[in-house]
């Protein structure tokens, strides 16, 4: 199956307008809106062959030109049988950014979204054991927001220091 | 340090489940290579669960790379998989060039396609000489490093630097190679496979190793693919995949090779898998090394994308120009505003960037798609069921860097 006949079975499916899609250089991109997100992913996998999970990654739009929305978070699908590369994209917003989690469908989403989540704090609904990854649980802020500092907030000076009786 | 990783650790409850016990495994201890840390549940000597917790190297990297330009970032990229730098820097390239749209020259094509190689070996050797070091076998460890030392002067030839070499620059590469660099690539083609061979030796039909590896972490085609494995690890487990034939990029579609597949997936297979690919990768460079191009490296310096020779910066107003607009801080190169995922075979499987511009010349956002996070992720679903002394093998078949890991 092309891209063009995973779109035109996707259109099918979904309705025309249910998603839009662009294209760059040879990455092709779906952009669906967070509700939808799931339900296309599911049909991708299952009705497509997408088993794959390649990548999953987010981004933070703030300081984006001619951005909408503010939280961004990507899957990249690779059919392992026939090659085919999927972009699929979604948006999500403050104040409580959440975006489903796909890992009932790919288990190596597990600790992808744990870092989008360590990072930029979008919650994934439904994942079994949404912790910080690499940052200490101590850790209040999502260091890679744009709004950020580069240098951070002093968190580091601050980290209590504990003697080994109270350990 | 009171940590919340409590709940996930916590031994089940009741009366039938209090005999089990928890051991905590690293950051510090000689077979996790770097800092990673793990708390086995243990139910005698059998690991009832394994809980990963990572980030002990954590450096900010990617908040790093919204910061610096596009060649600037090529020291940080350096230091994630510092096992296989090059490839890390072609992997980064490979994705500010898609954006871009510059196509490569064919010498400086065929020199990446050298060092991505190069790299492989490097990596393998590490690997799989590890991995014997921590099942007892030092010596297959030390003549692994030995090889090992070669490829460090070969960075330090063309680059000037062994560990972290930097070579890579937009558009090209930092310089031209020299006969020297091409003769001491011939010299390790050409010795490469005897020591391989030394190795293989000790290893292939060792009891000891075989015992010790054989049915250990085993992952079906399946959960590889599920679990999001790529690389070596997914083609030990029967994946057909590797994206230097399926989505050939440089000019791998130049080169006669094999990709290395077994279907069994334990740590044996894995570590058959890293060795026979060593010696494909070796054909690769004795193709590409008698067939290198002439011509420049870089490309056109009136693309304005590159950095032009020093020669020119100096002598002519023009190249000096060229420089001031590449360095300066406000203008640099001009890019779409776009964002672009470009991935390539490194040595642990798939390394991609995905890469989001916003018209500056410092990028907005660069996602790393590390392959040893995604494996360590494995771990937990290879482990549970085995014994103690197999963490060591699993972790040495993985081949989990914690700088790239933690990034």
């Amino acid at each position: 199956m092309t891209r063009e006949e995973i779109v035109n079975k996707l259109r099918e499916r979904f309705g025309a307008d249910a998603f839009s899609t662009s294209e760059f250089r040879d990455n092709y991109r779906i952009i669906l809106p967070v509700e939808r997100v799931y339900s296309v992913l599911e049909y991708l996998k299952i009705s497509c062959g997408f088993d794959l999970l390649a990548e999953l990654g987010g981004a933070d739009y703030l300081q984006y030109p001619n951005a909408r929305d503010r939280y961004g978070v990507w899957y990249v699908l690779v059919n392992t049988t026939t090659g085919v590369r999927l972009i699929v994209k979604t948006f999500t917003n403050d104040p409580e950014p959440t975006v489903p989690s796909v890992y009932p469908l790919w288990k190596g989403a597990d600790w992808m979204e744990r870092e989008v989540y360590d990072m930029y704090g979008v919650v994934f609904d439904g994942h079994p054991d949404l912790r910080r990854i690499l940052l200490p649980d101590e850790f209040t802020s999502f260091p890679m927001r744009k709004d950020y500092p580069m240098r951070g907030r002093g968190e580091r000076h601050n980290f209590p220091i504990i003697s080994r009786p109270e350990s | 340090m009171p940590l919340e990783l409590a709940d996930a650790i916590a031994t089940p409850d009741g009366p039938e489940q209090e005999y089990l016990w928890t051991l905590n495994f690293g950051p510090q201890h000689p077979a996790t290579h770097t800092t990673l840390r793990l708390i086995l549940t243990l139910d005698g000597e059998t690991i009832v669960k394994a809980v990963p917790d990572i980030g002990y190297l954590h450096s900010g990297f990617e908040k790093l790379g919204e910061h610096l330009d596009y060649n600037q970032y090529v020291t940080i990229v350096d230091r994630k998989n510092y096992i296989s730098p090059v490839a890390n820097e072609i992997a980064w390239f490979a994705a500010v060039e898609k954006l871009m749209d510059i196509q490569l020259t064919p010498r400086c094509q065929y020199i990446r396609v050298i060092f991505n190689e190069l790299m492989r070996i490097h990596d393998h050797l590490l690997c799989c000489g590890a991995a014997a070091l921590d099942l007892g076998g030092f010596t297959a460890f030390l003549y692994a490093f030995n090889q090992k030392e070669k490829i460090y002067d070969i960075c330090e030839r063309a680059s000037g630097q062994r560990f972290h070499p930097s070579f890579l620059r937009v558009g090209g590469l930092l310089r031209d190679v020299d006969e020297t660099w091409i003769d001491m690539v011939r010299a390790f083609v050409r010795d490469f496979p005897k020591a391989w061979n030394d190795i293989v030796r000790l290893l292939n039909r060792n009891r000891i190793f075989i015992e010790r590896t054989k049915d250990i972490g085993v992952l079906s085609k399946e959960e590889a693919t599920n679990l999001s494995c790529t690389g070596p690890i997914a083609r030990a487990s029967g994946v057909v995949r590797d994206l230097r034939k399926d989505e050939p990029y440089l000019a791998y579609k130049d080169f006669d090779f094999k990709v290395i597949c077994a279907r069994e997936g334990d740590c044996f297979a894995r570590y058959l898998v890293r060795m026979d690919e060593m010696l494909e990768s070796c054909k690769i460079i004795h193709q590409a090394i008698e067939n290198l191009p002439s011509g420049p490296v870089n490309v056109d310096a009136d693309s304005k994308v590159v950095m032009p020779n020093q020669l020119s910066v100096y002598r002519s107003i023009e190249g000096l120009i060229h420089h001031f607009e590449l360095i300066m801080t406000n203008r640099q190169w001009h890019t779409p505003v776009d964002e672009v995922y470009a991935a390539i075979e490194s040595p642990n499987g798939e390394l991609g960037y995905y890469l989001i511009a916003d018209g500056s010349g410092v990028a907005y956002r660069t996602r790393t798609r590390p392959p040893s996070f995604i494996h360590f992720a494995t771990f937990p679903y290879m482990i549970v069921g085995h014994q103690v002394s197999d963490v060591v093998a699993v972790l040495g078949s993985l081949n989990i860097i914690a700088a790239e890991l933690d990034r």
